[in-house]
């Protein structure tokens, strides 16, 4: 009787394994469009021409296919990680600290490539990235990818900083005003990475090769560096149109952000500028994933090959001030993007970029690594003033 | 009812499906209540203690430090994680943040609710409820957004105190360290005020309605019995409103407990419990450390509600 069930349990743990499987496999074919595609997504990202009618990448593809575009914004990848998993939704724009999570949780499905016609339009620097392509297979279409720079107000900087000391340092500003309280930074535990990278640079011996690889003593250097920190800032940015909103009535001088903040501020007229300091920058590398349970693939992979050929990665990366993962959309005139405007975006300094990824435990650079969950709850502290 | 007075009206035929039913429902009154008492008990029993009991069993599992994997092991290891000093923090900035919320919105609206319940008449009673009422009207964002933008630091509240020549007294104020900052809107009197306006109506119509029921004939017998007019409000007047007050001390109190939006456009950006929760759910799925933090609320609450009670709040529902 033992025996019997042992074997039955075995039995359903064959068959539920081989069902697991089952649903991981990837479509071999593109049916009719299911008229309907959710995607969660950055805001800025998806744009149908309703903040600004020049800007607009969907509804030539709602014309197109009849897919009717919902987005659902996010303002953090954990934000994401946690909409995707809640379900309901097709596409992601995962950022490399959120894509490796969803791969291993299941949450996203393997890409076909070769339901994909434009594949190979795609940057060569980013058509195997460890973000997306996990153990030969792939998870995603490379979308955006960009640096988080140093945005600055350039009433109290005259000429641009060249280190990002000027929001984790205590110091006076070239206005001769004190920097506490003018400062801000992210609001995501990730931004541990940021002080991370400032300490290759000004603290070398603690001997960090990558700012998502810390072992217990880099840690520690990296919290004491944020604790420093945290006496300069006054609020830590969430919303990128908050951000926008301190910029313009709280008087900031200083803060790491995205070229999109920067962007619309100039295009409201304010006096900012932004800059990649002498210590390189973190950034992002968002790809296209696809929910393991889509409701809607035929839509999505219809949405995955627009991303390639359409208008959108050039205008696109004029709106956010990201660059695209098709360089030619730098240069064929799809859209509104110049050769010279991805230089500015930094289509240049792919190599000065450390792009976010998941921390782990078992790390590639040394024996063992301080994991994601931690850098969430002793991020909260050190917000929190501890 | 009325099927049923009409069926002995209508041809003695036989008697179509609706007509039977309506028959059986008549002669089981039970079973009429049943079927209209049953979907929203289920509502009730189902979708939302259903759902609050699955989040708070969660609180009993715990999260692999390494891994970041749930372990579905009952354990009291994630209560243990409240206790943490950052956790705690939290927790007991929520309760400082809730209670003086409370305390002041009480304050705030007894005059007010005073003056409506027993000066205002005619149209001035109507404005003076439009006028309380008008704030709930509008979305709870664009109220907290507004206030982002009055109290910033080159906002409506820093120009009025420049142009009063103030701007020594406000900077002085903002020294203060704990209650400061940088601006009102990045400081925790911010996150206060911006509370306070929010929830205050919440507190006005319970009050009100509990001075309304006072007897004039109480406030004038105490004068006759020559009591000074502050002696009447202490021994008189309060007491016999302190059901109103605490009624709406419930709404604000808890209202301030779990909100996670304003301390997110308002305040220094560290963490209330709603916050908390709001994080932790959402970040490498540690949703034993959620849900955890979910109960504590609902721990406080019980124990305030249970005074609350006791001090007869609830003699009047």
């Amino acid at each position: 009787m033992k025996k019997m069930l042992r074997g039955a349990t075995a039995m359903t743990l064959a068959l539920s394994v081989a069902q697991a499987a089952l649903a991981q496999e990837m479509m071999t074919e593109i049916g009719e469009g299911e008229g309907e595609l959710r995607i969660v997504a950055w805001p800025g990202y998806i744009e149908r021409g309703e903040t600004d009618e020049n800007f607009d990448w969907v509804t030539g593809f709602e014309e197109a296919t009849g897919c009717m575009v919902r987005v659902q914004t996010a303002n953090t990848s954990d934000e994401m990680v946690a909409l995707m998993n809640e379900g309901g939704f097709d596409l992601v724009t995962a950022s490399g600290d959120a894509s490796l999570r969803m791969v291993a949780g299941d949450r996203v499905q393997p890409i076909n490539i070769g339901l994909i016609p434009s594949w190979n339009m795609i940057d060569d620097r980013l058509k195997q990235a460890p973000w997306h392509y996990v153990d030969g297979t792939h998870y995603g279409v490379p979308y955006m990818w960009g640096p988080n720079v140093l945005m600055y107000s350039t009433e109290v900087f005259p000429e641009a900083p060249t280190s990002w000391s000027v929001v984790f340092e205590p110091q006076d500003l070239p206005d001769g005003q004190p920097n506490e309280g003018r400062v801000q930074a992210y609001d995501g535990p990730i931004h541990i990475a940021d002080a991370a990278l400032y300490l290759m640079t000004h603290q070398p011996d603690l001997g960090i090769e990558s700012p998502y690889e810390l072992n217990q003593e880099q840690y520690d250097a990296a919290l004491d560096l944020l604790r420093q920190q945290r006496t300069l800032v006054s609020r830590y940015w969430h919303d990128a149109f908050i951000q926008i909103d301190d910029f313009q009535n709280e008087g900031m001088a200083a803060s790491g952000s995205w070229p999109f903040q920067v962007n619309l501020l100039q295009g409201g007229g304010a006096p900012v500028a932004s800059t990649i300091p002498e210590e390189g920058a973190t950034g992002w590398a968002d790809t296209t994933m696809m929910h393991s349970e889509a409701d809607h693939p035929n839509c999505a992979y219809m949405w995955m090959e627009h991303t390639l050929t359409s208008n959108l990665m050039s205008d696109l990366s004029v709106w956010f001030g990201a660059n695209p993962a098709v360089p030619d959309a730098c240069t064929d005139g799809r859209g509104m993007q110049t050769a010279e405007g991805c230089t500015t975006n930094g289509f240049d300094d792919f190599e000065r970029i450390r792009f976010w990824q998941t921390p782990v435990t078992q790390c590639d650079s040394q024996e063992q690594c301080v994991p994601y969950y931690r850098w969430v709850s002793d991020y909260i502290g050190v917000i929190g003033g501890r | 009812m009325t099927s049923a007075d009409t069926s002995p009206a209508s041809p003695v035929t036989a008697p179509d499906a609706a007509t039977r039913l309506s028959d059986i429902l008549w002669r089981r009154p039970r079973l009429l209540i049943a079927l209209l008492i049953g979907p929203p008990l289920a509502w009730l029993g189902i979708v939302y203690l259903g759902a609050l009991f699955a989040l708070l069993a969660q609180s009993f599992f715990s999260i692999d430090e390494f891994s970041g994997q749930i372990r579905y092991e009952l354990t009291l290891s994630t209560y243990a994680e409240l206790f943490r000093a950052y956790n705690l923090d939290i927790i007991l900035r929520t309760v400082a943040m809730a209670a003086s919320v409370t305390v002041a919105a009480a304050i705030v609206a007894f005059p007010i609710a005073y003056y409506a319940a027993r000066y205002a008449t005619g149209r001035w009673k109507a404005i003076f409820y439009l006028g309380i009422m008008l704030p709930l009207w509008s979305s709870y964002l664009v109220k907290v957004y507004a206030w982002k933008l009055i109290l910033a630091k080159e906002g409506i509240l820093g120009w009025l105190f420049e142009t009063l020549h103030l701007t020594w007294l406000l900077e002085a104020y903002l020294a203060i360290p704990g209650i400061g900052g940088n601006s009102l809107s990045v400081s925790w009197t911010g996150t206060f005020l911006v509370f306070l306006y929010v929830w205050l109506p919440f507190m006005i119509l319970p009050v009100q309605a509990a001075l309304e029921r006072v007897p004039p004939s109480m406030l004038e017998a105490s004068g006759d019995l020559g009591a000074r007019p502050g002696q009447t409000l202490r021994h008189v007047l309060i007491p016999l409103a302190l059901p109103g007050i605490i009624a709406g001390s419930i709404f604000t109190f808890s209202l301030t407990l779990g909100d996670y939006i304003v301390p997110q456009i308002v305040g220094t950006s560290a963490r209330m419990i709603g916050q908390a929760v709001y994080q932790y759910q959402g970040t490498a799925g540690n949703i034993p450390l959620a849900a955890a933090f979910a109960v504590v609320p609902i721990l406080i609450m019980a124990v305030y509600l249970w005074i609350a009670k006791r001090k007869g709040a609830f003699d009047a529902l």
